[in-house]
Formats: structure tokens, C-alpha cells, sequence
């Protein structure tokens, strides 16, 4: 059957022969060879050299995503990941050697990294280029035969990675399926031996509860109100401006780790509220509606869902800013809300998208217990010059990640795991994280036959009760003692 | 055989009489192996019917006098620890401190009623008892208490160009409230090694001990309640009803050890609640055997990895044997030779191997002996006597590969020896079933060695005895496919229970406003060689000049 053919999938029995396939050439030991995989990465790389007007234009069609967004956030980034990758492979490839006990002695140990076989990687709609590549390059840096489910919300990308990966990719163990609920529902049937997912806790649930059924880890990438505290005494246009970074800047608000909502004192929030007016018009003008620097909104769907959000009774006299919206082109302006209820929609689900409620406090150690009154995160941002309150602030709030004075940008260090608790996720990825996410552990000791110590085996004797006792509580009189037969007992 | 519906279970308890079990449940829960195992005061089931059971079942009847746990109570339970935890006592890292001093303490003194319970559950050996379960509970104790203040350090990272100027760090955080579901083959160290894990971590733990060993279930309950913080550390006793109530609930982890079924219902009720788990799972562990070795020694090892490891009912025990026809007959008189040596003309009377933990057990190993085509592949051994659940330690030799005993993980006594031409197949074998929990290779050819590590997928692995693996902190223990996921043991207790949170930090200062809109031209190319890091390309960007 042809590669092309087979990237929609659409019943199980399909889907059942794409993972029968690639598990054969799994199984032929071919992606374990170190070469593979750098061949694999190197055509990553080439690929996004290549095509990178291609995806930039791919994800203009589905998000009217800013070019500069597009090839910095999602290309560039990628680029950099495979580089790095491709630089350290082989020093993450090589077993790790551990220490061994005296129980064992002589004796050596090595932690082995091995494939997990195949894996399925099923990517959302918002960043759809770099979360779906992302995972698939650690999957290959670990030597895993991969299948990619791009989301069937950002069509012209998923059309995009089917033709690129067919085109530049050894399709033999690596492979796309476009589709929606139906093809992942069939794909979610099968045997796989990592599932990585990232979307909503709902779906993250159902992905879940089908691994179970195959005993198939997961690693679940969810998102959550990741909110910004704002403390006064800082440099507040360098916060705005990064405030605003996180959050229209960064997909207009359709980002798993998009700053939700603010919390900052009562005093300070008018201060706060005129500087992120100012700064949002020198960044995109009097009229944002028209501004080519925003993306818009996915879809009808989710711009319904947004303007429900704003609709809602309680919420819609609490606007600040902005408000406007323009239902053809599916765009809505950066929107700001001051002192929304609690219990309102807007303060209870994730938001995904440029509206931003300001909940304001007494105290700025308030608002800790606010964060935690709500599930955990994906991220917690902070901006404060006061040394006490960051330090209460990564011990008090838990999140996937934290970043103190800036927003999103610890997604960009290769060394920080990325992955959510709870609500936000399990397990994580992002350069060495990656390679570790998709591949097993294998625990090896290495004895000789030599130094066999007769006390292990039976008949057991009190002597060997003893002997055994001292050896180890590494008691070296003890030992002596039961040797020689004595006993302190 | 696998499976025993719903309503004959309810009918088991109108006729068992003593408890009230007429709560409908949705799972039914079994431990190791797939064999179905419920207690019941007096009762005990499997698909033969109803047999009397006084032996096993001595001491259930003091568990059940305990209160019916049911779901409210369970979560008022859970609910009680969360506060706990949110008060922010268990983080401190004297709080850990003091709790793992008391689990030693607890351990030094005890001992002896540890060691008592252990006979009472499996007449497992003393000295079985003290180095597998006793001082392997206490040497993860004192190895967390060395080691913990430095595991909670954050961990310094390097930054990136992208982000300069900044630092960054991950800090381990604990996870919350925790269940631990334990197994009956090693009931202490398998409850109290991932408790102890828990707690190094900082986190509220529920402990649910075996039903199947119901007197260290007791003890657990008793000791954990005696010596540890019940604010926040806790021990339900219980069985199927318990453990689904307990399910119900919203855990920040779950550790399960036991059967990949029971395991998938773990992991499904984990799945509502978003749940991470580690499931410690078992499978069939082979031991390849080549020719060119010291024969005593491995032999030795083997039964040391069979016989002498709880006769064979731990998920790391060795469950076949490879090796090739020309070798089959020299490795067979040697195990005969050792295991005499070990055990005496008549093992059935050894006080040196524990027992068979259960009749439904006991049931499900006589009939992978007993079927047709196994039944006259017995080589040595084959006694059995139901009265006291002991069945001798037996040798099979090229039984059928479409055997039961060669398709499930048999967990007890018996060792099926597999032989092929040459030592080679034996990766296609092990290949041909499910990945195990361990691998084991005796050999002296490096080659061989080499291949194996290389070719074969297991949880560990250990070349040239068996067991002692996971004795070795620095390594993980845990499995992969159907032997389980996640692992445990030293550092990576911890971790298991802990959340690895990201913290970057940035000042005001050295902010680049190439990052904000509006996006012209030059700030993407900017942007672009800044993220690549390429410094030539960054000076001719800030110079307004481009390659393009």
C-alpha cells in the first residue's frame, strides 16, 4: 500500500497493518544504529531548511500566524533542538556506569539506554509544526519507530508534515496519519510502547485510559491557567512588554504555557493596567483588529467559545481594554478584564486565547493562595525584585515550570524538563528529557564466577544468620566474629 | 480459571456468611500471576469451588472485624491526608528525617515480629526473611537518610544564549497524597521500600498491604500506626472492596506492584484523574546458560534466583532455563547435585524454603504440572503436599512451547528448561514472549554478552548470577511493555515521587526588544541567528546587515 494512502487511516484494521509494518522494521534493529538516527535528524534539519516558506505559509493558512512567530518560535526553535541533538547523541547513547554495593561485590553496573519500540505522537492544533516534530525528533534520537498524528484543526500543516515527512523521512519506520476523532480513535486501539499526547486533560484522560489497556506509558502535555503574579517596585515596561510576550505574542493567547491571568495588588493595578495599554498600541497599533503581528483564532469554534467567555453576565462590564471582535476574519483584540468574580467561566477554565482578567489582592503574598486554590499549572510566572517573595514563591506554588521575571522562555533552555502536574500533564520532554522520555532504562550488572560467598545459599544455618548480619550491616568485627565461629549474641 | 464473575463472588460471601459483601464493585483484583485469589473468613474460591482453608486464612479473621471500608470513609480518609499535606508539614526536610529514623527504628525492633509474621504468611525462611525483605528495607533507609538532603538540593542547569542573562534550576517538589499497593510475596519490603521512596520525597502516603499475606498486612497496619506521623502516613488493610474504594479516588501517584491485569485497572482509574503511576509488574525472566562457564557457581546462583528467593514466587525470579540440548544433561545434574546440597533428600521437609502462599495458588501451579503434555516432561521433582502447600522444587525439561507453563509466569517452584542448538536462538525465544521484569545470562564469552544487553529488552538484566541487581542502588528497578512502567529504588525512589518543577530566572536588565512586535524584517533575522547562536550572524543582524 502506498505511503500516501496510508496517511489517513481510517478504520482500526488499517491501522493495526501501519503498526504490524513498522513493528517489523523496528523489530530488523534498524533505527538502533546511531547512524540512523542522525541520518533521520539530518534530514530534519534539511527539510525545515528547505521548506521553511512552506511552513511559514502552512501556518499563516491555519492560524495567520506572524511570519516572525512562525519561523523563530516554531522553525527555529526545531532547528536548534535537532542541532543539539544531533551533537549530543552519541554521548546519550552510551550506557551510564553506576556504582555497585558490597553485596554484589565484585560486581559492575551500567544504566542502558534502549528504544521503547513504537511510539505514537498525537500533536495539537496551536504550534502545529514544533509540537509535533518535537517529540517526533526525541523519538528518533531514541531509536523508536514513530507515528505523528498532526491535529486535524491546523489542516493546511497537517497536509504539510504528511507530504514532508513522506518526502524527506525513511518512511519505513516513521510515518503520518492525518485525521480526526475517528483515525485517533483507531490509532489509539492499537499496541503502542509510548504514547505522547499534547492537548487538554480531557482527551488526556481518554488517551490514558486506552494506554492502560496496553500497559503503554504516557506522557500527557495538558495546559491549565498559568498565571502572573505581578509585583510592585519592578521595572514595569520591562514586564509589560514581556507580559505581553506571553501572552498576544505568542499566538494571541493560544499557547499551553500563555499567561492566563495577572494577579498584582489593588494598589498597583491601575499602574499596571496604563502600561499594558501603552505598550500594547506601540506593539500593535490603534486598531489591533487590523494588526498583522496577531494571529487570530483558530476557529469558529473556539471564537465562540472565547466570546462566551466575554459574554458571560458577571464578566462583560468588567473590560478594561480592547473587546472588539471581528467574527468573519475570526479575530479578537487583546482584551482586558479588571476584577472578574472568582467564579466565573473565565476564572475557571483555561482561557487560550488574548483575553486576560486581572484579579487584584491586598497583599501580593495573597496571591499564592489563589494559585493554589486551582489545579497546577502548566507554568507560574512572577515579576518581583524582592528576594523573600521568589523564593516563597517557587517553594508555595507548584507548576510544571516556573519562570521568575519573564514568561514562556524556559521552554527555550534545553536543559529545563518541560512537562506539566498534575491537571497540566505527566512526564516530560525537551532535549536530554527527550531522549529519555522515549527511551527504557535497562538496569545491568556484570558479575565474574569468581568470589561465589557460600553464606547465600541454604542450608541456612544460625552461622550464616550471623555472618549474613554483619556482612550487611557492614560490620567487619561482626564478620570476623561469625567466621570464626564466635557469636556476641 | 482467569476470571470469576461478579455475582458467583457474591454468592461465595451469602455463604461465607461473616462479612457483608454485597456492594457491587467493578474490578476484580488478584496479585501476582493471573490466577483468581479472594479471601474470605471462611471460604476460599477458584474455578474447582469452594475448598476450606483454615490454613491460609488463620489470621483474616481478625482483619475482618475491622470496620467496612467503604468509599465515603476513603475519601474522608484522603481528604484528612491532603490537609495534611497542604499544611505544608510533610515538606520539611526534618519531618522526612524524623519519619525515616522511626521506619528504622521501627525495623530494629521488630525484627523479631517481622520475621514471625513472614513464617506465619509464607514459612519463609529466617534467613530469607532478613536479607530480602529486613535489611533491604533498612539499607533503603539508611541510604535515603544519607542521601536526602543532598536529593532535594535543586539541581543548577546551564542556560541558553535565547535566554541570557539568566539561571536556572529544577527543583524537586513532592507530588501530595500517595497510594502504595503492595504484593504478598514480599510484603514487608515491597510496602515499606516504595513507602520510604514516599516519604523521602515529602509527600502523604497511603499504604494498602496483601490480603494474601494477611499477617504482615496486620503487622504493617499496627507498626505504621505505632511508629509513624498518622497525620500523614497511613496503612488500609483490605481487600478487593478496599483497594476499588480506594482507586476511586484522586491520588497524585499511584505505585502499584502485582499483575499486568490488576495493573491495567490501576492504570485505567489513574486515567481519570490524570494520575501518574508506577507499575511494578512481573513476566517470565529467563535465564540463558552456555557451555563454557563455571558450572557450580551459576547453578548455585540459579537456585539461589529460584528455590531460595521465596520458591520461586518473587517477579525477578528466574522462570525458565535456556540452554543448549548438548548442555541440558550437565546443567540438570548439577542443579540435582546443588539442590540436594540445599534443601536435603526430601525438600518437602526443608525448613529452608518457604511455601506456596495460598491453595488457589497451590491449585494453579498443580495445574501447570498437571497438564497433558507437561506432566511427563518432569525431570526431577513433582512432590506436592496440599495439606501444607509445599511442592518440591521441580525440573522440567522441553515441555511444549504452547504450554501453559511456557505462557504464563509460573511464580512458584517449578523450572521448565527450554533447550535449543545453539545459544543464539534463545534471543528469539525470550523475543517470541512479552518483555520481562529480568534477564539473566551465564556466560564467559563477551561476545555473547554483548549481543545479549544489545538484544534483548528487559527491566535489568545481570550476567552471571541472578537477584543481586536489585540490591544495587545506583540502578533503577522497574520494568518495560507488559513487566511494567516507571521505576524505583535509591535516587530513583525519590524521583518516582517527586515533581521535577523547571525555575528560570531572569532579571529587568539586558532586556532585547528584538522579541516584541511590530516584527520587522531585521528582528526576525535577528531573532533567528540569536536562537541558533550563531554570533557571526547575530553581529551582522545588529549591524543591519544580512546574508540573505
Amino acid at each position: 500500500m502506498a505511503a500516501e494512502e496510508e496517511s489517513r487511516v481510517v478504520d482500526a484494521k488499517a491501522a493495526a497493518r501501519l503498526v504490524k509494518g513498522l513493528r517489523e522494521a523496528f523489530g530488523a534493529g534498524k533505527t538502533r544504529s546511531y547512524e540512523w538516527r542522525v541520518s533521520q535528524l539530518k534530514s530534519i534539519l534539511k527539510m525545515m531548511e528547505d521548506r521553511e516558506q512552506d511552513i511559514a505559509e502552512a501556518l499563516r493558512s491555519d492560524l495567520a500566524k506572524p511570519e516572525l512567530e512562525s519561523v523563530v518560535y516554531e522553525v527555529a526553535m526545531l532547528k536548534n533542538t535537532c542541532t543539539m541533538v544531533i551533537k549530543k547523541l552519541k554521548h546519550w547513547m552510551m550506557p551510564e556506569k553506576v556504582k555497585t554495593s558490597m553485596t554484589s561485590f565484585p560486581s559492575s553496573a551500567e544504566i542502558v539506554p534502549e528504544p521503547l519500540g513504537v511510539v505514537l505522537v498525537i500533536s495539537p492544533w496551536n504550534y502545529p509544526f514544533l509540537l509535533s516534530l518535537d517529540p517526533v525528533v526525541g523519538a528518533i534520537a531514541a531509536g523508536n519507530a514513530v507515528v505523528l498524528k498532526p491535529s486535524e484543526i491546523a489542516p493546511a500543516t497537517s497536509a504539510l508534515l504528511a507530504k514532508l515527512i513522506r518526502e524527506y523521512m525513511d518512511n519505513s519506520l516513521i510515518r503520518v496519519v492525518e485525521g480526526a476523532v475517528a483515525e485517533t480513535s483507531a490509532l489509539l486501539e492499537q499496541k503502542w510502547d509510548k504514547i505522547c499526547y499534547t492537548g487538554n486533560g480531557r482527551v488526556g484522560r481518554i488517551v490514558m485510559a486506552a494506554a492502560a489497556k496496553h500497559l503503554t506509558p504516557v506522557l500527557l502535555e495538558l495546559g491549565g491557567k498559568s498565571p502572573v503574579v505581578v509585583d510592585s517596585g519592578i521595572n514595569l515596561q520591562v514586564a509589560t512588554r514581556r507580559i505581553i510576550a506571553g501572552k498576544w505574542a505568542c499566538n494571541n493567547g493560544q499557547t499551553c504555557v500563555a499567561a492566563d491571568y495577572i494577579i498584582t495588588t489593588k494598589d498597583y493595578a491601575p499602574k499596571l493596567l496604563d502600561s499594558l495599554k501603552h505598550e500594547l498600541e506601540k506593539f500593535y497599533g490603534k486598531n489591533p483588529l487590523e494588526s498583522k503581528d496577531l494571529s487570530r483564532i483558530v476557529n469558529a469554534n473556539h471564537f465562540a467559545r472565547l466570546t462566551k467567555l466575554l459574554d458571560e453576565d458577571k464578566v462583560s462590564g468588567k473590560i478594561v481594554h480592547g473587546g472588539e471582535r471581528d467574527k468573519p476574519n475570526l479575530k479578537i483584540a487583546p482584551t482586558i478584564l479588571l476584577d472578574v468574580p472568582r467564579d466565573s467561566t473565565i476564572m475557571n477554565e483555561e482561557i487560550f486565547g488574548p483575553l486576560l482578567p486581572i484579579i487584584t489582592v491586598e497583599k501580593v503574598e495573597d496571591s499564592v493562595d489563589i494559585i493554589n486554590s486551582g489545579t497546577k499549572p502548566l507554568a507560574a510566572y512572577l515579576f518581583t525584585n524582592n528576594k523573600k517573595l521568589k523564593e516563597h514563591f517557587v517553594m508555595a506554588v507548584s507548576a510544571g515550570g516556573m519562570v521568575v521575571n519573564d514568561t514562556v522562555i524556559h521552554l527555550a533552555v534545553d536543559n529545563l524538563p518541560f512537562g506539566g502536574v498534575q491537571e497540566s500533564g505527566m512526564g516530560a520532554y525537551h532535549g536530554k528529557f527527550s531522549f529519555d522520555a522515549f527511551s527504557h532504562k535497562k538496569a545491568v550488572l556484570y558479575r565474574g564466577f569468581g568470589g561465589d560467598v557460600p553464606v547465600r545459599y541454604p542450608p541456612y544455618t544460625k552461622g550464616k544468620l550471623r555472618l549474613m548480619k554483619a556482612l550487611i550491616s557492614g560490620s567487619i568485627l561482626g564478620a570476623i566474629f561469625a567466621l570464626i565461629g564466635w557469636s556476641k549474641d | 480459571m482467569k476470571s470469576i464473575s461478579v455475582h458467583i463472588l457474591r454468592d461465595c460471601s451469602a455463604v461465607g456468611g461473616g462479612a457483608s459483601r454485597g456492594r457491587a464493585f467493578s474490578y476484580r483484583f488478584t496479585r501476582k500471576s493471573n490466577q483468581t485469589r479472594l479471601s474470605f473468613p471462611n471460604l476460599i474460591t477458584t474455578s474447582y469451588g469452594f475448598k476450606s482453608c483454615s490454613a491460609t486464612l488463620s489470621v483474616v479473621a481478625e482483619v475482618e472485624e475491622k470496620p467496612k471500608f467503604d468509599v465515603h470513609k476513603t475519601a474522608l480518609l484522603v481528604k484528612e491526608l491532603r490537609k495534611s499535606f497542604n499544611s505544608g508539614r510533610t515538606r520539611g526536610y526534618e519531618w522526612r528525617v524524623s519519619q525515616l529514623k522511626s521506619i528504622e527504628k521501627m525495623i530494629d525492633e521488630k525484627e523479631k515480629e517481622i520475621t514471625e509474621a513472614l513464617h506465619k504468611d509464607l514459612s519463609k525462611p529466617e534467613l530469607e526473611a532478613f536479607i530480602s525483605e529486613i535489611s533491604q528495607a533498612k539499607s533503603s533507609c539508611k541510604l535515603a537518610l544519607k542521601e536526602l538532603s543532598y536529593w532535594m538540593i535543586p539541581k543548577k542547569v546551564k542556560t541558553s544564549l535565547t535566554t541570557y542573562p539568566s539561571s536556572a534550576e529544577i527543583v524537586s517538589e513532592p507530588l501530595g497524597v500517595v497510594l502504595v499497593i503492595s504484593t504478598w510475596n514480599f510484603p514487608f519490603l515491597l510496602s515499606l521500600d516504595p513507602v520510604i521512596g514516599a516519604i523521602s520525597a515529602g509527600n502523604a502516603v497511603v499504604l494498602k498491604p496483601s490480603e494474601i499475606a494477611p499477617a504482615t498486612s496486620l503487622l504493617l497496619s499496627s507498626l505504621v500506626e505505632e511508629y509513624l506521623d498518622n497525620s500523614a502516613i497511613r496503612v488500609v488493610q483490605g481487600a478487593v472492596d478496599e483497594t476499588t474504594a480506594l482507586l476511586e479516588q484522586k491520588w497524585d501517584k499511584i505505585l502499584y506492584t502485582g499483575s499486568a491485569r490488576v495493573g491495567r485497572i490501576v492504570m485505567a482509574a489513574a486515567a481519570k484523574h490524570l494520575t501518574p503511576v508506577t507499575l511494578e509488574l512481573g513476566g517470565k525472566c529467563p535465564a540463558v546458560v552456555d557451555s563454557n562457564i563455571n558450572l557450580q557457581v551459576a547453578v548455585r546462583r540459579i537456585i539461589a534466583g529460584k528455590w531460595a528467593c521465596n520458591n520461586g514466587q518473587a517477579c525477578i525470579d528466574v522462570d525458565y532455563i535456556i540452554t543448549t540440548k548438548e548442555f541440558a544433561p550437565k546443567l540438570i545434574d548439577s542443579l540435582i547435585y546443588e539442590l540436594e546440597q540445599f534443601f536435603g533428600k526430601d525438600p518437602m521437609e526443608s525448613n529452608d524454603i518457604s511455601r506456596i502462599v495460598s491453595s488457589s495458588h497451590f491449585a494453579r501451579l498443580v495445574k501447570l504440572l498437571d497438564e497433558d503434555k507437561v506432566s511427563d516432561k518432569i525431570v526431577l521433582g513433582g512432590q506436592r503436599d496440599e495439606n501444607q502447600l509445599k511442592i518440591a522444587p521441580t525440573i522440567l525439561l522441553d515441555v511444549p512451547e504452547d504450554s501453559l507453563i511456557m505462557q504464563e509466569e509460573i511464580f512458584g517452584p517449578l523450572m521448565p528448561i527450554v533447550t535449543v542448538e545453539n545459544l543464539e536462538d534463545s534471543f528469539e525465544v525470550i523475543k517470541s514472549k512479552p518483555k520481562p521484569l529480568a534477564a539473566y545470562l551465564f556466560s564467559n564469552d563477551e561476545q555473547l554478552k554483548k549481543d545479549f544487553v544489545q538484544n534483548i529488552s528487559s527491566g535489568g538484566m545481570l550476567i552471571n548470577d541472578t537477584i543481586l541487581h536489585v540490591a544495587t542502588d545506583g540502578l533503577p528497578f522497574g520494568g518495560v511493555g507488559e513487566s511494567g512502567m516507571g521505576s524505583y529504588h535509591g535516587k530513583f525512589s525519590f524521583d518516582a515521587f517527586s515533581h521535577k518543577k523547571a525555575v528560570l530566572y531572569r532579571s529587568f536588565d539586558g532586556d532585547a526588544s528584538v522579541r516584541y512586535p511590530p516584527y520587522t524584517p531585521k528582528r526576525l533575522r535577528l531573532l533567528k541567528a540569536l536562537i541558533s547562536g550563531n554570533i557571526i550572524s547575530i553581529i551582522l543582524a545588529l549591524i543591519g546587515w544580512s546574508k540573505d
